[in-house]
C-alpha cells in the first residue's frame, strides 16, 4: 500500500513522516520518529498506556491513524520536561513512588497534566475519575492519587 | 576474619526512603521496555493462532504467505529441536503446537517480514487445515468420566489409581484424625466454592527482540522475570548451547509471575536464524489473554470443625486446580497454604492438578495460596459468625506461632501471624463505624517465600562509588533496595551506589525474580558481596598500616585500627583505599554465589469494608487495610507498594475479573474492556500497616513482600460482601448479577 506524507509538530518540533494508512499514531510516533516514551498496552483504547495530546486534547494515540496527525500539534511524555528541569509531576511520580514498573507512567504523567491544566484544584474524587481511563497493575492508585493531589497543591501555591 | 555485618537495628540507610534509580528514565519516558528496542535490519513477527479449543493438525500451508513481497521467514514445530523431554518439552509445545492445538490461541506457525503490517497480513494468509477434537474447559467437567482427554499419559507417578487422564498430579498431607476432630465440634460448616481464571494483567504484553546465526551464536532482549531461564529454555529449543545466547533483560512493565516462563522468545530466534536478520516479535493484547499464562481456576471443599469457644477440632479441604493444558497448577500450594495460619491438631488437605483446553497457566503472585484462604476463611468467617465469636479472637485462639506444627509438616519458625493480627485489630479501621448497606470482612494469609540459585558481583570504582551486578530483573525496586543494604554494609550514601540487572553473560546464574524471593536472596548475597570488599578494603589498610589484618575494622566508611596495640593510625576513608588500588593489590571487588535456604516465611491480615448497591448488586470497596510481616523493610514506601498492588490487585479477582469461555471453548473476554481490572475510580486510599519480625535467614531480617499481599483479599472482600448482603458468598468473581441472585435468594 502506498504510503502517506504527513508533517505535524511533535513536542514542538516539526516532522514529516510517511505512515501506511493503517499504521496508528502511536506506530509512528514509536517507530518512524522514535518516541517510545508512549506504550502501547493494549491497542484498543482501555489501558491509556499510548496517551498523547493532540492540539492540547489528550487522545490515546493507538486509536488515531498517523495520517489524521497532519498539521497537528503532537505532546508526548519525552516534551513535558523543560530541559533538566522535570515537570512537577515528574518529580512528585519519583517522589512519591507513584510507580513500580512505570509502563503506565508515560500515559498517566500525560492525562493528569492534561487534567491539572483543565482543574488546578481537583478533589481527590475528580482525579481517579479522570485517571480511570489510565491502567496500573502495580500500585492501586494509592500513590498516584496522592502524588497528583500533592502536585496540584504545589503547583497552585507556586503560581 | 569473614566480617558479619548482621543486624535488626541502628541502621543508618536500611529503612530510609530514597528516590528509586530507575525514577528519571521512568517518568521521562526514555527508560527501555520489551518493545522499545530496535536494531538494524530489524524483521517484525506475527504468530498464526489456532481458533480452536482442540484440533488435531492436519495440514500447515505457508506457499501463500512466503509470496508476499517483504516476507522473510515463516517457522512452524518443524524449525525446533526434537528429544525434549519434561518441562522443557511442556513449554514448547506451548510455545509452538506439535500435532495437536490445545487450546484457543496455541501458536502453530509464525511469519517474519519487513514491517509489522505485512507480518500481520503474512500471517492471515498461512493457512492451517484442522480436525476438531472435543474439548473441555472446566475443572469439574475434566475430572469427569466422559471428560475428552487432553494428553493420555501426561499424569505423574503421584496420581492414584481410578482417576482420569486429565488429573496429572496429586498431592496429600496432613496429620490428627479428622473425623475424631469433626465429632469433636460443636459446629462442622462444608461448603464447596469456585474460583474462576485470572490474568496478572501486566500493562505490558510480552515482547523480545532476537538474533541467531548459523554460528549458533545469538543475542535476545525481552522483558522477562528471569532471563537466565530465559536462556536455558530457547537454547534447548533452537538446540545451541546455553552459554551462546546472550539474554538481556529489558525494563519490565509489569509480570507478576506471568513472565517468569517463556511464551515468545524462541519463536523470534528461530525466525532470526532462519531469515538471517534480527527479529522483534510483541504480542498484542488479545495474545496476552489468549496465549500467555494466567492463574488456575479452582473448585474447592472446605469443612471445619469448631467448639463453641472457637477452637477448631478439625480441618479438611479437597483443592481442584484447572491448570490448562499442561502440568502445572499448583494444587500443591494450594493444599499446603489452606490452613497455614493455624495451629491445627487435625487436619488433612487433598490438592489435584487438572488439564484442561485452556492456554498453560502460569504463576499469579502466591500461586495457589489466594484461592484456599478464599474458602478456609470464609468457613471459618460463617463459623464465627454462627457461633456468635469474634473474627479475631478465633483467629488469635488458633494462629500459627513458632514451635507449632504447620498444618502440611514442619514446626514453625519465628513466624509473624500473631503480631499481624494484633496490629490488625488494634487498626481504628476495625472499629470504625459501618453504613448501611456495609459489611467489613477479615481474612488472614500465608506465602512460603523464596531463596534460589543466586550470584551478586560487586565492584568499587576509584573514587569510592561502588557498582553493583544482580542478576534478578527488578519488579518493584529491589535496585533501590540493593544500593541500601550495599550502603549499609560499605558506609557509604546510598547516592554512590549504581546497581545494575546484569546480562546473562556478564555474571552467573540466577534464579527467576519469584517467589518474593529479590529483596531476601539477591539482598543477601549483595550484603555477603559488599563485607567480601569490606574484608579486602580492610587487607589494604593493614598494609598500609603494616598491622595484621586482624586488627582492622570497618565503620561507617572507615577503616580503622582496632585498638591501642594495633597503633595510632588516623582511620582510611574508602576513598583513599580505592584510589591507588591498582597499585596496593589490583581492583577490590566482592562477589556472592548460593543457594540460600533462609526465606522467611510471611502472613498477613486484611480488613476490609465493602459496600452493596442493592439495586445493581455492583460492589464498592470503601475501606482497606493491609498488615503484613516484612521481616525488615529496606525501603518502607515500596513494601507500602507491594502490599497495595497485592490488594488490588485481589480486589479485582474478587469483584470482576474473570476468563469467559464460550460452549465453543474460545476465550470470550480477550481485552481490558471486556476483562475489567481495577481502575483508580474503583478503588479507595489502600491504609498499610508494615510488622517486622526479622527473618534469622536473613542478615538485616528480611522476609519477602510481594506475594503474601495477594493472599487474604479474595476471602477478607467475600466475607465483607457475604456480611453487607446477608448470604455467603461461595463464587468468584462477586459480579454484580452474582450479588443481586445471592440478595434474591435470601428475599425468595
Amino acid at each position: 500500500m502506498s504510503k502517506t506524507h504527513v508533517t505535524a509538530k511533535v513536542n514542538g518540533d516539526a516532522v514529516e513522516f510517511l505512515c501506511d494508512p493503517r499504521e496508528t499514531l502511536l506506530d509512528v510516533l514509536r517507530d518512524r520518529l522514535g518516541l517510545t516514551g508512549a506504550k502501547e498496552g493494549c491497542g484498543t483504547g482501555d489501558c491509556g498506556a499510548c496517551s498523547v495530546t493532540v492540539d492540547g486534547r489528550l487522545v490515546c494515540s493507538c486509536l488515531m491513524l498517523g495520517v489524521e496527525a497532519e498539521g497537528k500539534e503532537i505532546g508526548t511524555v519525552e516534551g513535558i520536561a523543560d530541559g533538566e528541569t522535570l515537570h512537577p509531576l515528574q518529580k512528585k511520580f519519583i517522589e512519591y513512588a507513584a510507580l513500580q514498573c512505570g509502563i503506565c507512567t508515560p500515559g498517566i504523567l500525560i492525562a493528569a497534566k492534561s487534567l491539572l491544566e483543565k482543574n488546578p484544584d481537583p478533589t481527590e474524587t475528580e482525579v481517579r475519575y479522570w485517571l480511570a481511563g489510565n491502567l496500573c497493575r502495580c500500585t492501586g492508585y494509592d500513590k498516584i492519587i496522592r502524588a497528583v493531589m500533592d502536585t496540584a497543591a504545589e503547583m497552585r501555591e507556586a503560581s | 576474619m569473614a566480617l558479619d555485618s548482621s543486624k535488626t537495628t541502628d541502621f543508618k540507610y536500611v529503612g530510609t526512603r530514597p528516590d528509586r534509580p530507575d525514577g528519571l528514565d521512568k517518568v521521562t519516558g526514555r527508560a527501555k521496555f520489551g518493545a522499545d528496542a530496535t536494531a538494524p535490519g530489524m524483521l517484525f513477527a506475527a504468530i498464526k493462532r489456532s481458533p480452536h479449543a482442540h484440533a488435531k493438525i492436519l495440514k500447515i500451508d505457508a506457499s501463500k504467505a512466503l509470496a508476499m513481497d517483504g516476507v522473510k521467514a515463516v517457522v512452524t514445530r518443524a524449525d525446533f529441536a526434537e528429544g525434549l523431554t519434561g518441562e522443557t518439552w511442556n513449554v514448547l509445545e506451548n510455545v509452538m503446537a506439535g500435532e495437536t492445538a490445545l487450546y484457543d490461541g496455541h501458536a502453530v506457525a509464525a511469519v517474519a517480514a519487513t514491517s509489522a503490517l505485512i507480518a500481520r497480513d503474512a500471517m492471515k494468509a498461512i493457512e492451517v487445515e484442522y480436525e476438531l477434537l472435543p474439548h473441555v474447559t472446566d475443572v469439574d467437567k475434566a475430572m469427569a468420566a466422559d471428560a475428552p482427554v487432553i494428553r493420555a499419559g501426561a499424569a505423574d507417578a503421584s496420581v492414584p489409581e481410578g482417576l482420569h487422564p486429565n488429573v496429572v498430579r496429586y498431592y496429600e498431607s496432613g496429620h490428627g484424625d479428622v473425623e475424631a476432630g469433626f465429632a469433636e465440634a460443636d459446629l462442622v460448616i462444608e461448603d464447596h466454592f469456585t474460583t474462576e481464571a485470572t490474568h496478572q494483567g501486566y500493562i505490558e504484553p510480552h515482547a523480545c527482540l532476537g538474533t541467531l546465526g548459523a554460528d549458533g551464536k545469538g543475542e535476545l532482549w525481552c522483558c522477562t522475570q528471569g532471563h537466565w531461564n530465559v536462556q536455558k529454555l530457547c537454547a534447548a529449543m533452537l538446540g545451541i548451547e546455553t552459554s551462546q545466547l546472550r539474554v538481556t533483560a529489558s525494563e519490565i512493565g509489569g509480570g507478576f509471575g506471568g513472565k517468569t516462563t517463556i511464551f515468545i522468545e524462541p519463536v523470534a530466534l528461530a525466525l532470526s536464524r532462519k531469515a538471517n536478520r534480527p527479529v522483534k516479535l510483541v504480542m498484542t493484547r488479545a495474545e496476552v489473554f489468549r496465549a500467555s499464562g494466567p492463574t488456575s481456576s479452582t473448585s474447592m471443599d472446605v469443612k471445619i470443625g469448631m467448639k463453641s469457644d472457637g477452637t477448631i477440632t478439625a480441618a479438611q479441604g479437597t483443592f481442584r486446580l484447572q491448570g490448562g493444558a499442561f502440568p502445572g497448577g499448583p494444587c500443591e500450594m494450594t493444599a499446603m497454604c489452606a490452613f497455614a495460619p493455624y495451629n491445627l491438631t487435625n487436619v488433612h488437605q487433598v490438592g489435584y492438578d487438572v488439564m484442561t483446553n485452556r492456554p498453560k497457566q502460569a504463576a499469579y503472585r502466591a500461586p495457589g495460596s489466594p484461592m484456599a484462604a478464599f474458602a478456609v476463611e470464609s468457613v471459618i468467617d460463617e463459623l464465627c459468625n454462627q457461633l456468635g465469636l469474634d473474627p479475631f479472637e478465633v483467629r488469635l485462639k488458633n494462629a500459627s506461632r513458632e514451635g507449632t506444627r504447620a498444618s502440611f509438616g514442619p514446626k514453625w519458625p519465628r513466624i509473624g501471624l500473631v503480631e499481624t493480627l494484633e496490629a490488625a485489630r488494634a487498626h481504628p479501621h476495625y472499629t470504625a463505624p459501618l453504613k448501611e448497606g456495609q459489611g467489613r470482612g477479615i481474612s488472614c494469609g500465608f506465602w512460603f517465600n523464596h531463596g534460589g540459585e543466586t550470584s551478586v558481583s560487586l565492584a568499587m570504582s576509584e573514587d569510592g562509588s561502588a557498582q553493583i551486578m544482580v542478576g534478578t530483573p527488578d519488579i518493584g525496586g529491589s535496585r533501590a533496595s540493593m544500593a541500601l543494604m550495599a550502603a549499609e554494609v560499605l558506609g557509604i550514601p546510598y547516592e554512590n551506589i549504581r546497581c545494575t540487572i546484569a546480562d546473562t553473560s556478564s555474571l552467573g546464574y540466577n534464579e527467576i525474580s519469584h517467589g518474593s524471593r529479590v529483596t531476601y536472596a539477591s539482598g543477601l548475597a549483595t550484603i555477603k558481596a559488599a563485607e567480601a570488599a569490606v574484608e579486602e578494603l580492610c587487607r589494604r589498610a593493614a598494609a598500609k598500616w603494616d598491622i595484621p589484618e586482624e586488627a582492622v575494622y570497618w565503620e561507617d566508611g572507615y577503616a580503622k585500627p582496632s585498638g591501642p596495640n594495633a597503633g595510632d593510625h588516623a582511620p582510611l576513608h574508602i576513598t583513599e583505599l580505592t584510589a591507588d588500588m591498582g597499585a596496593t593489590g589490583g581492583p577490590i571487588n566482592g562477589h556472592f554465589e548460593a543457594t540460600p535456604e533462609g526465606a522467611g516465611v510471611s502472613f498477613a491480615t486484611h480488613i476490609v469494608d465493602a459496600e452493596v448497591d442493592p439495586e445493581t448488586g455492583a460492589t464498592k470497596v470503601v475501606r482497606y487495610t493491609v498488615v503484613q510481616d516484612a521481616g525488615k523493610a529496606i525501603h518502607p514506601t515500596y513494601v507500602e507498594g507491594q502490599f497495595q498492588g497485592g490488594a488490588a490487585q485481589g480486589i479485582g479477582w474478587a469483584l470482576n475479573e474473570e476468563y469467559i469461555y464460550g460452549e465453543d471453548g474460545r476465550l470470550q473476554n480477550a481485552g481490558f474492556l471486556d476483562y475489567r481490572i481495577p481502575v483508580a475510580s474503583d478503588l479507595p486510599f489502600i491504609d498499610t500497616v508494615i510488622v517486622e519480625v526479622p527473618n534469622p535467614g536473613h542478615p538485616f531480617g528480611v522476609r519477602g513482600v510481594g506475594e503474601t499481599s495477594i493472599c487474604p483479599p479474595l476471602a477478607a472482600i467475600a466475607n465483607a460482601v457475604s456480611n453487607a448482603v446477608g448470604v455467603r458468598m461461595r463464587q468468584l468473581p462477586m459480579r454484580p448479577s452474582r450479588v443481586l441472585e445471592a440478595l434474591e435468594s435470601k428475599d425468595g
